[in-house]
């Protein structure tokens, strides 16, 4: 029965490949072998091998899957908001999407970095970017919750982001946009952008025990686009690698002019240098303002402050930190091989892959083997002195390169739709496989990192087209799994994902499985206003405010039945969801609500807001099935017009009615 | 037991456990799946070590108790040896109220009189003080196997969530028990 549930894919996608032969080179006919379902089936109630960690792209979210299943397992709200969970709807997860421009409810989120211990993945939390409004979030793995969101002042479009040093020491944040610093005057002319423009990387400190992340400094540099970047490994710790565009500093049509020089570069800073320099004092103060959100897991509640002040170096006052390595059109991917000693660029219109020498690059500084022609005063290391060699012909607008910890490099084709498969050593193309269609990023757990486990990798498409049912005019992306434990990738599942998938990450499920927390304690909860059992369940009134002190357990909330709201009030619901068992959440919904609901765990408390815009009857009810008597948890409030003489009144059953209303 | 039951439950929602495995979603089954986990290891003739959550849904329905179930004395950690009881401690029964107050009594009343789950009245005159303590720690296997627990299921319709009572909470419950039926 299983092996005829998966012959009809399996004929599908044979079915489907044939028919886009025509605009593909690959023989794609070919790409399915017989026991692809037997490598990706995990039987009910089995677990999958790994977690893995997906960018949510212009959804702002990150999504969770289970590999080698490609069975979506959470999606994590972050950057946008989510009337699902009420991220970003409860008052307690509002002030996580605050920034100095207010309340944003959506980002870009592209990027995915894990928490990093000596190279490895730790398992502790998960960093991504948010691009658009320059943002960093953490989320904490114990809860699969965003924990943290720092926003990043100087900078636009926070592309280069959020890679990690060895220990995470630092997370940096490269900007995409360069644009004129915060706190000069940006009422400029566009096209003075090579004397007003400038570029920022920030490194932000990780604080070891509790995750707080805090602007150490920022480098400024001069304008051009931070596109992508990795830390060194090893040998090469002390540094970092940032791929760069637009060197040609255009302003217009970038398609173009940001196309003309025949190389662009990776920049290489030694940030231990840069930490050196600022320990000294010689970073300069600069007047900011950014946000800095923080979620309190004891109060359930987040926090939103205004930070004012951030300390720079400006890399041209010091001539150790920086050094330009040209690197053949337009440079995305930036990736550092498992030993610290290869650093690949791909230039996205490049026709070879030009492989750097960790080891080379230190003797030509050493040796001062620079070009004669500075770029903005900066040194630039001589081509040839820094290569360690060129891939030949890989294929057609390589992207991003990932690793498997045996030796060998994969590197995404985004023209040739393709995943290419080269050794490191000898620079010789193993094995190349077609992908369905342009592929983007890839990812193989542990793929950037000291250890890769070199047993899957997974391609992440731009381009869907065919591969699934039709759906309109949009279409999911398209996610596809390799099994590369041999000599040749083998295609083993296409799936769907959300948003746009950029950069991802994935680790052994033991890593994390065993660490989860599974309801929030009762007796630990210090919401300022947590209900902790029925009889303390009560509805007070502080002006125009109506505070609602309501619990919730299979099946009822206490209390249901509310008298004595107003036109003109504006109503919180706090509802502390009782239970103490695992996966038991309460929902909470209210008729006519500007807002979305709430979805209380075991433990924990969350206020809706509510302005009732007429009088009459409102239901309230339980929106996540709880119980057999799920349909039985409602109640209703009352609403009077303004100045009615109705009393404040709420109860529980008859007998337990409370007719003295409290008044303060 | 069920002398204890003032109000049946209403003969509409009297679903037969098997329809209940049907008609409930997601929450019941994981419930009812994680059970079932307990169960197997207590058995110990599962073919794997760690069987995942949302396996199939347990039996709900027995008429008797399984053969290594002793209805005395519950399924948990505690029996005679470890569970004495002595004059009552007032002070841990007033601390046992208050845990109460947070984590049970949204169902149980201290009288006779049934909320959601039966009252408390008596019940330390029905039942031995460690079947209590297994009962109220360790709620889901015995719900699946304890044949007057099933009666009162099938009364109430609502599982006995698991409160993560620590030992020293649920001992203190049941020295509110205590008290509440007249104990000194």
């Amino acid at each position: 029965m299983y092996i005829k549930n998966f012959i009809t894919p399996v004929l599908f996608l044979a079915a489907a490949t044939v028919s886009v032969t025509s605009c593909k080179p690959k023989s794609a006919g070919t790409a399915v072998s017989g026991n692809a379902a037997s490598k990706v089936y995990v039987p009910p109630g089995k677990y999958d091998e790994f977690y893995n960690f997906v960018s949510g792209g212009f959804s702002g979210q990150l999504s969770v899957y289970g590999l080698p299943s490609g069975r979506l397992l959470r999606v994590i709200p972050v950057f946008s908001v989510d009337p699902e969970k009420g991220w970003g709807y409860s008052e307690e997860t509002k002030p996580m999407l605050n920034t100095s421009h207010g309340f944003v409810p959506w980002d870009d989120l592209h990027h995915v970095e894990m928490s990093m211990t000596d190279g490895q993945a730790d398992g502790r939390w998960v960093f991504v970017n948010g691009n658009n409004t320059p943002r960093l979030a953490r989320v904490d793995l114990k809860t699969f919750r965003t924990a943290e969101i720092l926003e990043l002042p100087n900078s636009a479009g926070n592309h280069s982001s959020p890679f990690s040093t060895e220990n995470s020491e630092y997370i940096v944040a490269g900007t995409r946009f360069s644009v004129p610093p915060d706190d000069v005057n940006g009422d400029i002319p566009i096209n003075s952008y090579k004397e007003n423009f400038k570029g920022h990387i920030s490194f932000v400190s990780v604080d070891k025990t509790n995750g707080e992340m805090k602007i150490a400094f920022q480098l400024k540099t001069p304008g051009v686009n931070f596109d992508l970047s990795h830390a060194g490994k090893g040998k090469s710790h002390d540094w970092f690698f940032f791929s760069t565009y637009n060197t040609e500093q255009a302003n217009t049509l970038l398609e173009v002019n940001a196309s003309r020089r025949d190389k662009d570069f990776i920049m290489a800073v030694n940030w231990k240098k840069a930490e050196e320099y600022v320990k000294a004092g010689k970073g300069k103060k600069h007047s900011v303002k950014y946000a800095h959100n923080t979620y309190d897991e004891a109060t359930h509640t987040a926090k939103s402050a205004m930070e004012n002040e951030v300390t720079v170096l400006d890399v041209a006052d010091f001539p150790d930190i920086v050094y330009f390595i040209p690197c053949p059109k337009s440079p995305h991917g930036c990736d550092v091989d498992p030993t610290g000693e290869y650093i690949v660029g791909s230039g996205k219109l490049a026709a070879l892959l030009p492989v750097f020498s960790y080891d080379k690059i230190q003797k030509a500084i050493a040796a001062k083997d620079f070009e004669q022609e500075t770029y903005a005063g900066l040194p630039v290391i001589k081509y040839e002195a820094a290569l360690y060699g060129e891939v030949q012909k890989p294929g057609l607008g390589p992207l991003h390169t990932e690793f498997d910890g045996k030796g060998n490099a994969y590197t995404s084709f985004f023209v040739s739709s393709e995943v290419v498969k080269w050794n490191i050593k000898d620079l010789k193309v193993l094995d190349r496989q077609p992908t369905y269609y342009s592929v983007g990023h890839l990812m193989i757990p542990g793929g950037d990192s000291k250890k890769p486990f070199g047993k899957y990798l997974v391609a992440y498409n731009k381009i869907t087209k065919d591969r699934y049912l039709p759906t309109g005019p949009e279409l999911s992306q398209s996610a596809q799994l390799y099994d590369i434990s041999g000599d040749k990738m083998e295609l083993i599942l296409d799936y769907p994902t959300i948003g746009e998938p950029h950069y991802a990450q994935a680790v052994p499920a033991e890593l994390i499985r065993d660490k989860q927390l599974k309801i929030f304690d009762i007796n630990a909860n210090k919401h300022p206003f947590v209900t902790k059992g029925e009889a303390e369940a009560k509805v007070v009134r502080q002006g125009n405010q109506v505070h609602v002190y309501i619990t919730a357990v299979r099946s009822h909330f206490a209390p249901d039945n509310i008298e004595g709201v107003q036109l003109g009030d504006e109503v919180l619901f706090h509802v502390t969801n009782l239970e103490q068992d695992w996966d038991v959440p309460h929902g909470f919904g209210v008729k006519g609500a500007a807002n979305g609901e709430l979805l209380v765990m075991p433990g924990e408390t969350l206020t809706l807001k509510w302005i009732p815009d007429r009088t009459g009857i409102f239901p309230i009810y339980c929106t996540d099935f709880c119980s057999a008597l799920h349909q039985e948890m409602s109640g209703y409030v009352r609403v009077s017009p303004k100045g009615s003489t109705v009393p404040l009144r709420f109860s529980l059953g008859d007998k337990n009615e409370k007719p003295e209303p409290t008044v303060q | 037991m069920t002398k204890v039951i003032k109000r049946a439950a209403k003969p509409g929602l009297l679903l037969i456990p098997n329809q209940i495995n049907h008609n409930m979603k997601k929450k019941i089954l994981t419930v009812l799946g994680l059970a079932l986990i307990i169960c197997l290891g207590a058995c110990g003739g599962s073919e794997t070590s760690a069987p995942a959550a949302e396996s199939a849904a347990a039996p709900a329905s027995a008429t008797k108790a399984p053969a290594d179930y002793d209805p005395k004395r519950g399924e948990g950690k505690f029996d005679e040896t470890n569970i004495k009881i002595g004059p009552l401690d007032a002070a841990m029964a007033d601390k046992g109220k208050s845990i109460a107050a947070t984590k049970c009594f949204s169902c149980h009343k201290t009288t006779d009189e049934k909320l959601v789950g039966p009252g408390w009245k008596g019940v330390t005159t029905r039942k031995t003080p460690h079947w209590i303590m297994n009962f109220i720690t360790n709620p889901d296997p015995m719900i699946d196997k304890d044949p007057e627990v099933q009666a009162q299921l099938e009364l109430c319709l609502v599982r006995m969530p698991n409160q993560n009572l620590s030992e020293d909470e649920a001992r203190s419950i049941l020295e509110f028990m205590r008290q509440n039926d007249g104990a000194h």
